[in-house]
């Protein structure tokens, strides 16, 4: 049996001072760690949510995105009388031939301009997206200037609000709905009839397809027939793979951010670990030299130094995941690189993101500590016992 | 009183010196002398006679440059660090002048931090605590901190924990240096008692001669030579 735990935890507290310091430091490091991967899994989650696994979206073959994207009315009428298409409750096949636009609208407050994305729908596309629903108001009449607007775009774009009404493709459109899509990528979208958008923005052809499957499992099917078909020359994936792409550069632009920053704040962190271990040490000599008269081992002395930086790092790590999980309650927006459109999303904390908090800091702590700790277990034990 | 039990350390030949800079200083020279069983044996002489020197080799914390030291006919010279710190969690009991009690855990934890090289069970261990901390008249401060405990206190405390492993030997440097007279004829008289009623073998460094009075033997240390070997007056 080696030192007792209880030795180090009580040392800990003995300083209370330097311990509550120390820890200040690595719980900022941490929080800030927290908080990048946080912002990376919300936007990734808000974007993979976006999309569901029985539907496939179609695009244009080497789009990346449905903004890039141009399907043929031809193309679009083939994909959509696929005897894999799952039908609707009134027998007409669920798929819906959708526009996508990118305009710039002012925001609220300070009018500064910002990609907003619109989605031209057709009957069936709200009964392929059943997390969206609608909030107030009703449905745009087809074949009527008539928008509904997310959530998102109600409160944070000026004329986006329900009575409201927004100008574009030359024409004013009424704001006769909201809808509410959680947190999801459509709550920052603007939907509207999509033959009146076209008419509107000239544009003369859909930018994708969006079916429901009659059997999931049978995608890769799917995808051999429309990649085989000579007439079609056009992308299938699943909507949750499409919708995971987008968030990708993005989600691994906010991580690569996360690791730079955190590996810079960190060194900060673990120097200071280091100092206040080893004046720990320094003021602890006698006590080391007595220990290792007693009998106890070189290695108890360093596994008892080392145990208390990790405790020291597992506080820190403990107060920067508190703080961090308020983050949750923030909703921020940002530009999808791969859209360019605007996206709200919130921080999102999950286990993973806990585990790889307290891993890291108790990375910290060890780092930090086990030099100081090394140290003390080199000492000759006379030359310790004379410090007293 | 005559000794004519079995020496319990038998130290041959032993010297000892240290490096200042490139001058080597010698502490111990060519010292010989047997310790019995049962015995207390006070080591005297002036500050730098080597006496904390020879006490800490007898005590396995310092390396010898030459010589013998049997204790308990383990020759402990030739053990290694491992093998030694071993030795000492079983052989060793030690007092220090400044108590060396860790600030923060209770008397009886601290009691107890030898215990735990051993291989007793938690229930074990405690009642061993108890028993050495009733020994030193400490029963009912087990669960004081070193801090709220007076020099004297502390350094009873300091005894049962040498004492609570059952030890070979009981080593004391000084134990007496840093407590004011009524404490320090206390602890005195609790070594003594150690000694005589549990026949605990003692070596004490002292410079006090009324600390020196109680050993049986005195032996004194003057330029790293065992010059003189004086039977105690009692």
């Amino acid at each position: 049996m080696g030192i007792p735990y209880y030795y180090s935890l009580r040392n800990l507290w003995t300083r209370k001072l330097t311990t509550g310091l120390t820890i200040a430091g690595m719980a900022l490091v941490v929080f800030v760690f927290a908080s990048l991967l946080m912002l990376a899994e919300g936007l990734r989650k808000t974007l993979v949510a976006t999309g569901s696994y029985d539907n496939v979206v179609v695009i244009r073959k080497g789009s990346k995105s449905e903004v890039q994207s141009g399907v043929e009315r031809g193309q679009a009428s083939i994909v959509e009388t696929l005897p894999e298409v799952a039908a609707g409750p009134d027998g007409q096949p669920l798929a819906a031939k959708e526009l996508v636009v990118l305009i710039s609208l002012p925001k609220r407050g300070s009018d500064k301009p910002s990609n907003v994305l619109i989605r031209g729908i057709s009957a069936t596309s709200l009964l392929l997206r059943p997390q969206v629903k609608i909030t107030e108001g009703r449905m745009p009449r087809p074949g009527s200037s008539e928008i509904i607007a997310g959530t998102s775009i109600a409160n944070r774009f000026r004329g986006g609000g329900m009575g409201e009404s927004l100008h574009f493709g030359m024409r004013d459109w009424a704001v006769v709905g909201t809808f509410d899509a959680g947190s999801t990528g459509f709550s920052s979208e603007i939907w509207g009839d999509v033959d009146q958008l076209m008419q509107a923005f000239r544009r003369p052809v859909y930018s994708s397809v969006i079916f429901r499957m009659r059997d999931p499992s049978e995608f890769e099917r799917i995808k051999r027939t429309i990649d085989n078909d000579p007439r079609l020359s056009l992308d299938v994936m699943r909507e949750v793979r499409y919708y995971e792409e987008q968030s990708e550069a993005m989600a691994r632009f906010l991580r690569i951010l996360g690791m730079s920053l955190t590996a810079i704040f960190s060194l900060g962190a673990i120097i200071g670990a280091m100092i206040t271990m080893y004046a720990a040490v320094a003021n602890r000599t006698a006590e080391i030299g007595t220990l290792r008269a007693l009998g106890f081992q070189r290695a108890s002395i360093l596994g008892a130094f080392v145990l208390e930086s990790l405790f020291l790092g597992l506080l820190g790590g403990l107060a920067g995941l508190f703080f961090a999980s308020f983050m949750q309650l923030l909703t921020i927006s940002t530009v999808n690189f791969q859209t360019f459109s605007e996206l709200a999303f919130s921080f999102t904390l999950t286990f993973r993101i806990i585990y790889q908090a307290l891993l890291f800091s108790l990375f910290m702590g060890f780092i930090g500590g086990v030099l100081p700790a090394f140290r003390a277990s080199r000492m000759k034990i006379i030359d310790a016992l004379r410090a007293s | 009183m005559e000794n004519h039990r079995p020496p319990i350390v038998e130290i041959r030949n032993l010297s000892k010196s240290y490096r200042r800079g490139s001058q080597v200083v010698p502490v111990l020279e060519d010292i010989s002398f047997d310790i019995r069983e049962g015995e207390f044996l006070a080591l005297m002489g002036p500050s730098g006679s080597g006496k904390s020197t020879l006490l800490n080799l007898i005590a396995g914390i310092d390396q010898a440059d030459s010589g013998s030291i049997k204790v308990g006919g383990i020759e402990i010279t030739t053990l290694s660090e491992t093998e030694l710190a071993h030795w000492r969690a079983f052989n060793i009991g030690f007092i220090f002048q400044f108590y060396n009690l860790i600030p923060v855990l209770t008397a009886v934890e601290n009691v107890e931090l030898p215990l735990l090289l051993t291989s007793l069970s938690k229930r074990e261990r405690r009642e061993h605590v108890e028993v050495a901390l009733r020994v030193v008249g400490l029963a009912d401060r087990m669960d004081y901190y070193p801090g709220q405990l007076s020099g004297g206190q502390q350094q009873r405390v300091a005894i049962a924990r040498a004492v609570v492993t059952d030890p070979t030997l009981l080593v004391a440097d000084e134990p007496t240096g840093d407590l004011d007279r009524v404490s320090a004829k206390e602890i005195l008289d609790l070594m003594g008692r150690l000694n005589n009623e549990s026949g605990k073998t003692i070596i004490m460094v002292t410079h006090d001669p009324r600390a020196a009075e109680r050993a049986h033997l005195i032996k004194h240390l003057d330029k790293g030579v065992l010059n003189v070997s004086d039977p105690a007056p009692h």
